[in-house]
């Protein structure tokens, strides 16, 4: 079963090294992974899917917490958390199937980000299963190709909830980060 | 008002912040800068032969003393020759700083002559590390590293640093506050878990404190004396652990696990309590784990929680330093004593003559014989000189096990043997720091023929500085722990096993300036060690011992600690 592990991290070179390297020096494979800054520029926020044995789980979280650049690293997997995946479709149409590409594309809710006479380009957002099925849907009108950007997630525990403090005012002490 | 100086002149003045008297080296190319500035500094270098050599005479500095040892290399070679040394020192949590130089930085990344990727190379042999890109940044990375090294669980901390960040000019600020937010230990330990704890070791029948490296890296031995004192059980120290208990008190029993006592193993296969403190459960103590301990419930204090339910699951988990822990865990025993002792008196007295008709039964005797030096007796015989007193050092093998057996020690940090990594080649160079950092002390190199022709190059080392070792190897023509496993589990199939070619032991030291000797006659070995113990500098004993003996008792791999091989088969094949 793939697990779903959120980390809070400190953007330094190497941190994304030193986290997958708890999970490569087990052999472990990753699923998808993705990284990106929080409100915080010296924060990054890292969602890892992978195949861990549920039994090992712990065991690696607390490994990750361990990491000195790890502020917080959290399972995600039983909580109640909001999973997303956004893929990018290129397809190839024809005069024939324009029309159903179309028409597909809009029952699962996905944009034209680019189109032309050979074709289009579809953005897709939503879970995974949905995002899976935007794709086999697709394919059936043909080659694609796909790009897809692996999960993010977010705990909706309230306890989990890490809560940035609002904008300030840009004069006072922007770094000043009480309580974060 | 901050100064203007060169990122080799704030290294080493962060250094001597530090506190660091001393480190150990091999300079190179990228590490000029740094090593002009050691020319007049009051940092004492010590040029080893190797520098791997470099990380294992820092860690005897570090194992013996409890401060943070410093090696440093250069850049590619350099960097990776320091590997095994990190590895060693992550597995058996000892503190230590590594500098290594690298390119300058405009050619990192190029293939340049003598580079490395050593900040990847090195990222899962540290606790941490880092790469220092300006000689403004030097300060903060110097003194996290230090701080990293030497707190929590400790171990090696390694900082990279390109040549031209040496040459490069900052102002050095001092570093007030060291502040690593994702750093986080527990130190105190949860306070009502500690008192469950105390109640649990008072309810229980056989209880059994089984102590490990962690006691002594925390300086707790006083406490888990106390400890141990108080609720009168009997206790088992780790190959890591040895000396955090003094060996001859009543309640120490012996290591447990694959070469520990007969006794050792059977308490704590029959213990209805565990007291793990600073231990791990390692595979080398556990044997086969779901038949480890199946009657006892687990008190594990250790202070990286990782540890905690990774092997053994702990019925009262406690993470914190085992210090302040053990110290409250003192004052809530002693609160219970008056209501608990008495209570417990009898069931104690009758575990312990439980364990002591155990110890009876199967003894750790060294065989003694008048044809040739059993290695045991060698061992004992180093006994009686140190007396439970001296440093020893050991590599690993057969010479180790038996070191663990029937060496004493009265007091911790006088056993350094690489544990975790099991690691040829460190007993002479861990000599070195030892004997550095302990100069009036007597130290000992308790090698075997195969560790010691890995570090031969240090007894230039050793002749230089003029250092009172006393290496003793125990060669018995064999990696001796390798040839037994085939003696008994391939067959007696001796492949790639017999060290032949051993140098003449008085040409070699000799040819380095200082006195050699080959023993092989049983009736002599006493006065060859009190020669060498007499002798005021360095002293190479090279004791030839029976070539076949093997370490018993042995848990042979996969079985469980109850089930021990005892001595060598009836019809022995050999």
């Amino acid at each position: 079963m793939l697990q779903t592990i959120s980390v809070l991290v400190e953007n330094k070179p190497g941190a994304l090294m030193r986290i997958t390297g708890v999970l490569s020096a087990r052999g472990w494979n990753i699923d998808s992974l993705t990284v990106a800054r929080t409100l915080d520029a010296a924060q990054s926020r890292m969602t890892i899917v992978v195949d861990i044995e549920p039994v090992l789980r712990r065991q690696v979280i607390k490994q990750m917490n361990k990491l000195i650049n790890v502020l917080q690293a959290s399972d995600l997997t039983e909580s109640l958390a909001v999973r997303r995946e956004m893929a990018l479709v290129r397809v190839r149409a024809t005069a024939e199937n324009r029309a159903g590409i179309l028409r597909d594309a809009e029952i699962y809710g996905a944009r034209v980000v680019d189109a032309t006479a050979d074709g289009f380009g579809l953005e897709c957002t939503g879970p995974v299963e949905k995002v899976e099925e935007f794709i086999d849907a697709m394919r059936t009108f043909g080659d694609i190709d796909v790009t897809r950007s692996g999960i993010v997630a977010v705990s909706m525990e309230s306890r989990k909830l890490r809560l940035a403090p609002p904008v300030q005012a840009a004069a006072n002490g922007a770094e000043d980060r009480p309580g974060c | 008002m901050s100064k203007l100086m060169t990122g080799a002149n704030i290294l080493v003045e962060c250094l001597l912040r530090e506190g660091v008297d001393c480190l150990f080296g091999y300079p190179g190319g990228v590490t000029l800068p740094f090593y002009d500035v050691l020319y007049d500094a009051r940092v004492k270098h010590y040029l080893v032969r190797h520098e791997e050599n470099a990380c294992f005479a820092a860690q005897g500095y570090a194992r013996s003393t409890g401060k943070v040892g410093v090696c440093c290399a250069t850049s590619g070679p350099g960097a990776t020759n320091l590997v095994t040394g990190l590895v060693d020192a992550l597995l058996d949590s000892i503190p230590i700083v590594a500098i290594t130089g690298q390119v300058s930085t405009k050619l990192i990344g190029s293939d340049a002559f003598q580079e490395a990727d050593t900040f990847g190379i090195t990222r899962s042999c540290t606790k941490h590390n880092f790469l220092v890109k300006s000689a403004a940044d030097l300060p903060q990375a110097i003194h996290e590293a230090f701080y990293i090294a030497a707190t929590g669980r400790p171990g090696p901390v390694l900082v990279d640093i390109p040549k031209d960040v040496f040459m490069g000019n900052a102002h050095y600020e001092p570093v007030g506050e060291i502040h690593l937010p994702g750093y986080k230990f527990s130190s105190e330990g949860h306070a009502g878990q500690i008192r469950r704890a105390a109640e649990m070791m008072w309810e229980a029948q056989r209880p059994i404190v089984y102590a490990g490296g962690g006691v002594i890296s925390a300086g707790a031995s006083g406490s888990l004396r106390e400890l141990v004192e108080t609720i009168d059980a009997p206790a088992v120290c780790t190959l890591m652990g040895l000396g955090a208990l003094p060996s001859s008190h009543p309640n120490f029993i012996s290591m447990p696990g694959m070469h520990g006592s007969y006794a050792a193993n059977m308490a704590m296969t029959h213990t209805d309590l565990i007291i793990a403190l600073g231990a791990r459960f390692d595979d080398r103590v556990t044997g086969r784990l779901d038949a480890f301990a199946p009657h006892a419930r687990v008190i594990h204090v250790d202070i990286d929680p990782v540890e905690i339910g990774k092997n053994r699951a702990a019925d009262l988990p406690i993470v914190g330093h085992l210090g302040p822990v053990l110290g409250k865990m003192n004052t809530v025993l002693a609160e219970l004593a008056p209501s608990s002792k008495a209570r417990r008196a009898a069931e104690r007295k009758e575990w312990k003559e439980k364990i002591a008709s155990w110890a009876a039964e199967h003894p750790l005797r060294p065989p003694v014989s008048d044809t040739e030096i059993k290695p045991q007796h060698l061992v004992r015989e180093i006994d009686r000189l140190s007396g439970g007193d001296a440093i020893v050092c050991s590599d690993v093998g057969q010479h180790q096990m038996w070191g663990a057996q029937f060496l004493r020690f009265n007091r911790p940090r006088l056993w350094l043997s690489s544990g975790g990594l099991g690691s040829m080649g460190f007993g002479l160079p861990s000599a070195i720091g030892a004997q550095i950092a302990n100069p009036g002390q007597l130290v000992f190199a308790l090698v075997g023929d195969g560790g010691f022709q890995m570090s031969i190059p240090e007894l230039a080392t050793v002749a230089n500085h003029r250092l009172p070792i006393k290496i003793v190897v125990m060669n018995n023509g064999y990696l001796g722990m390798v040839r037994q496993w085939q003696e008994l589990f391939y067959n007696n199939r001796l492949s790639a096993v017999a060290l032949e070619g051993f140098p003449d032991a008085s040409m070699l030291a000799g040819a380095y300036g200082f006195p050699g000797r080959t023993v092989d006659d049983p009736g002599r070995i006493g006065q060859a060690l009190d020669d060498a113990v007499r002798h005021p500098g360095p002293y190479l004993l090279n004791v030839k011992v029976s070539s076949f003996e093997c370490v018993y008792p042995m848990v042979p791999a996969g079985a469980a600690i109850d089930e021990m091989v005892l001595g060598p088969p009836k019809a022995a094949a050999v």
